[in-house]
């Protein structure tokens, strides 16, 4: 059958329908000056003429080094972690490497092999039924399980959704991005001041009618929520459970499966502490996992495992009906992933590390946090900012403005943590601040040291 | 040619309707059936949910496609066929008897009238074959 493309009367009958008069009009908004040359519109002047590979690689290495090499105490939704270098050095064999899950699916076994196992260890790690195969990154994966949770409660009309402020400020400003033109609104929950965390008793007796609540684990603030008594409190009212996790804190915390009484319905995270490095913000990978009764609610592609006519293993895209090659408008989502390469790394990373590996960096990171936390809140004029327990992130009050003092730390070297200022005005001069397996003893002194020399020296000045 | 049973009435989006008093039970035509191939999964209202007539009700997944149903008329769902939730290939193997998908209490009377009859409809499903 030709490919025919539209005939000159429906472009005019489109045209007409919308009112405009050309197919030009429609990219009037874009200015002149930033459009390609094309009649009498001036070409884009701020490209540059293209350079040789060695002059780019020249700029490239400059600027490399202007991020020299700091000692980073920056989390807040990105963590450094080691990375064996097995793990780039097998995501990156031919037979890997590509961004893409398999269009030709079945074709590709060896792919669709390592995302089954990838699906296998995330469904291990948040103890629910079923996982896909990944979405774009955690902040869109928080959309993604928000529109899913509208669509898998069967009891609520409700498109309204609870949120705590205690979820990444980030996530809450994408997922409301992507959700909000679809008349579903994210309702805030406010937290404790003391703990950091949303206090069971503080929620609402009468509620009204929501789809969903979301728990983040750990909270943005670092600090564990109460799981049990949020979920339990969320299903008493008839609303879904989305829970929002670092996959890494979960090697050594309750799985999301386990909370409460009947454990969380959906779960979605930020796949990077696993494996992909931080690379000034991405590509990142978003998991998502669900409970088997509303795995056809679930977006995004999803591997399983079955047997040939000849009787042996063999592995195969599933549940397609789903999505939009098939379902077109009505699929569950338009995503079908490219964040395959960094699901590859994840995949081998945690087979190299193992489920006790795994459990060993996530307490060593924790173990590193307390040790920091020690140290800092031993100066004067340094503060714990809550006194609920957190995994390897944890909230400082400082007694001096926080900009102040993170640029002085950055004089010496040392990215001291992410200030609050911008997202939680009400917290003071407050910064997050994380310290994962990657910082020892060594460089947590020197970080304790020079905050010292920075309060001591603002007291004789 | 596919089975289009006299007593019932049709909706062009291959729904059947059986009526009884107030009461109507529902499911997708032999021809529907046949297009869409091996049930997989049959995703069913809640009881006690209203639709208006046209509204989608049901999605039916075949190794196919997944297409959605829709009420053929206004009321409120009283039943539904919960043995296809294990067993949904009995759409392709019964979808007159044992393969309905849900019963409504009818809301107006009149909109039976809307439906299409045996004839009319076997006219949709041999158009629709070509």
């Amino acid at each position: 059958m030709p490919f025919v493309p539209h005939t000159e009367d429906d472009i005019r009958a489109m045209l007409d329908a919308i009112g405009v008069d050309e197919i030009d009009a429609l990219f009037d908004e874009i200015p002149a000056n930033l459009r390609h040359d094309k009649g009498d519109t001036p070409p884009l002047q701020s490209v540059p003429q293209g350079l040789a590979e060695f002059d780019v690689a020249c700029i490239l290495h400059e600027r490399a080094q202007q991020d020299g090499t700091p000692s980073c105490f920056i989390g807040a939704g990105a963590y450094e972690h080691h990375i064996p270098a097995a793990v780039w050095e097998i995501t990156t064999r031919g037979e890997f490497y590509s961004a893409y899950t398999p269009y030709q699916a079945e074709a590709s076994q060896g792919t669709l092999q390592l995302l089954y196992e990838f699906q296998t260890m995330m469904a291990s790690l948040t103890g629910m039924d079923v996982s896909n195969a990944s979405l774009y990154d955690g902040a869109s994966g928080l959309a993604e399980a928000v529109l899913m949770a509208v669509r898998a409660n069967r009891k609520s009309k409700s498109r309204r959704i609870l949120v705590p402020r205690t979820t990444h400020p980030y996530y809450r400003k994408t997922a409301d991005t992507i959700v909000k033109n679809q008349g579903i609104t994210l309702e805030e929950l406010d937290y404790d001041r003391d703990g950091g965390h949303i206090d069971p008793a503080s929620l609402p007796e009468e509620p009204g009618d929501f789809a969903a609540l979301v728990i983040p684990y750990p909270n943005f603030f670092g600090v564990l929520e109460d799981v049990d008594a949020l979920t339990d409190w969320a299903h008493s009212h008839g609303a879904l459970v989305i829970a929002v996790v670092n996959p890494l804190a979960l090697a050594l915390l309750k799985s999301p499966g386990q909370w409460g009484t009947d454990g969380a319905d959906i779960v979605c995270g930020e796949g990077q502490p696993l494996g992909v490095p931080m690379a000034s913000g991405g590509p990142f990978y978003g998991l998502m996992c669900c409970k088997q009764a509303f795995v056809r609610q679930m977006p995004g592609r999803i591997v399983g495992r079955t047997v040939d006519l000849d009787g042996k293993p063999g592995y195969t895209l599933t549940l397609q009906a789903r999505e939009q090659h098939i379902r077109r408008s009505k699929a569950t989502s338009n995503i079908c992933t490219n964040q395959g390469l960094m699901v590859t790394a994840s995949t081998i990373h945690m087979a190299l590390l193992g489920a006790e590996g795994l459990k060993r960096v996530a307490a060593q990171s924790h173990a590193n946090k307390q040790a920091l936390l020690e140290r800092l809140t031993s100066i004067d004029g340094v503060q714990a900012g809550f006194n609920r327990p957190s995994f390897h992130e944890a909230v400082v009050q400082l007694e001096l403005p926080t900009e102040d003092v993170l640029r002085a730390l950055a004089a010496h070297n040392i990215l001291g943590g992410y200030s609050l200022a911008e997202d939680y005005p009400e917290l003071g001069n407050a910064i997050l601040v994380c310290a994962t397996e990657t910082k020892s003893g060594a460089n947590i002194d020197a970080y304790a040291e020079a905050l010292q020399r920075i309060f001591d020296n603002a007291e004789v000045g | 040619m596919s089975n289009v049973p006299a007593e019932l009435k049709y909706t062009k989006s291959h729904e059947w309707v059986a009526v009884d008093g107030d009461s109507v039970t529902i499911g997708i035509s032999d021809h529907a059936q046949d297009l869409l191939g091996d049930m997989v999964f049959i995703e069913l209202p809640e009881v006690g949910t209203t639709f208006s007539a046209g509204d989608e009700c049901a999605v039916v997944e075949s190794v196919k496609a997944a297409s959605d149903v829709y009420s053929p008329v206004a009321g409120e769902v009283t039943e539904v066929n919960e043995n296809l939730v294990d067993s949904p290939e009995t759409v392709n193997s019964d979808p007159y008897q044992a393969g309905w998908l849900f019963k409504m209490k009818l809301a107006d009377a009149g909109q039976l009238d809307g439906l299409l009859d045996a004839d009319a409809y076997s006219g949709v499903a041999a158009d629709d074959a070509h």
